[in-house]
């Protein structure tokens, strides 16, 4: 088999760390790289592209990092104290992360979430001990944020709201971790970095430290290539609320995918790579196939979210068969 | 005719509005009767197949036609239809 050689190989020294930590948050980050060796047709062989997995950590999310941040951050400036309940709006994984570091520390945690995210986000948001609020699935994740914001304005006093879309504790988390470890994984290689926008803390925050290291990176952002798409945890930001901390001037290209594309990717990806990977991995591969082949060399860094097994409910996969020609 | 609720990304094919009327004795029939009335709105709910996209759900009286009878699905005046995307933007 074609690059099976190359898939075995292993590091010659096996990855050295601490064999306990003291809680799941100090699992937070430090996620791998991997390279993708066969999903990446017309590309150039000096041009490798490396997928950073982000389902490792603890929560199995992106989110566990700027959660972690923002409640830490909340801490810190005393907005978060005993007797205060965790509240936001998510539409999965942010959830997930927030309901997991408030375990972990003892906070009560309450999620409005759009009634039709996943069964799977439902059950292990719930699996955490934390309350979910469903609001209209008609009114997607805006509907989501206004009943949020409801909620808080007829009790402050209850809360304290972290704000994935607003907080800069969100893109900071990747200024100091994901940007960094990037890095420092890649020692100094990368050229581009490709990132679907949910909240655009991931790429605004590691995309600003890869500048400051090396400002020819190139920062590159996948979104939907429409308003109406079911690409889950992102934004189509010309017809969304654009979240506070989004700064679309610090981008060098954003390249619209279609949920359709998108699918196909994430089915790819499983069946050539091994990876079983979320929709949003998949609309970012797609971007960073497109980059690819327009160079002759270069290391581009995209960002997979999460793993595919939170999504084995949903529309991707539901009712999904192999193409005819894989059946044999 | 059938209530049809239409989701925030589509309500500018209908000037805006989260419920329509429209006719037809299937959700195939429906859909088409929609794009008489809202043209543009169909290519969003099926492919270029004619078939409802991956990423779409409708409901009739709260129950996914997918596990009725998908487009062919039977329609009675007073149904209600709900066209609602797989998922939500936005994390």
């Amino acid at each position: 088999m074609l690059g099976a050689r190359a898939a075995l190989a292993r590091p010659a020294t096996p990855a050295e760390g601490p064999r306990a930590v003291a809680s799941a948050l100090a699992l937070v980050g430090n996620t791998p790289l991997v390279e993708i060796m066969r999903v990446r047709d017309g590309i150039a062989p000096g041009v490798r592209i490396l997928g950073k997995l982000e389902g490792f950590n603890p929560g199995g999310s992106v989110k566990d990092r700027p959660a972690l941040k923002m409640i830490e951050d909340g801490l810190a400036r005393g907005l978060l104290v005993d007797g205060k309940t965790i509240l936001d709006s998510t539409s999965g994984n942010t959830g997930i992360a927030l309901a997991m570091v408030g375990a972990a520390l003892g906070y009560p945690v309450e999620l409005v979430m759009p009634g039709n995210v996943s069964k799977e986000r439902k059950e292990v948001v719930a699996a955490f001990g934390a309350r979910v609020i469903y609001s209209d699935p008609l009114e997607g994740s805006d509907g989501a944020i206004r009943l949020c914001r409801k909620i808080l304005a007829e009790h402050p006093e209850r809360y304290f709201k972290p704000d994935q879309y607003n907080n800069p504790a969100n893109t900071l988390a990747h200024y100091e971790t994901t940007g960094p470890e990037i890095w420092r994984q890649t020692e100094g290689a990368v050229t581009h970095f490709v990132a679907a926008i949910g909240t655009g803390g991931t790429i605004m925050g590691t995309g600003r430290y890869l500048k400051e290291r090396n400002p020819a990176v190139q920062v590159i952002a996948a979104e939907p290539d429409d308003a109406f798409h079911g690409l889950e945890g992102l934004k189509h930001m010309a017809s969304s609320i654009v979240p506070g901390i989004f700064h679309e001037e610090e981008l060098d290209r954003k390249v619209g995918v279609s949920t359709e594309d998108a699918y196909n990717m994430v089915y790819r990806l499983a069946r050539e790579e091994g990876l079983l990977l979320g929709q949003s991995s998949g609309a970012a591969h797609v971007v960073a196939l497109g980059i690819a082949r327009t160079l002759r060399e270069g290391t581009v860094v995209v960002i997979f979210p999460d793993f595919g097994d939170r999504y084995l409910s949903t529309n991707l996969w539901r009712g999904w068969q192999p193409p005819r020609d894989a059946l044999g | 005719m059938v209530q049809v609720k239409i989701p925030t990304p589509l309500r500018k094919y209908t000037a805006g509005a989260g419920g329509v009327e429209a006719d037809g004795a299937t959700v195939g029939a429906l859909v088409d009767d929609l794009e008489r009335r809202y043209p543009g709105l169909k290519e969003r709910i099926c492919d270029e197949a004619g078939q409802v996209r991956r990423f779409v759900n409708i409901f009739v009286n709260g129950e996914d036609i997918r596990f009725l009878g998908h487009l062919d699905t039977a329609l009675k005046p007073g149904d209600e239809l709900s066209i609602v995307p797989a998922i939500a933007g936005g994390r």
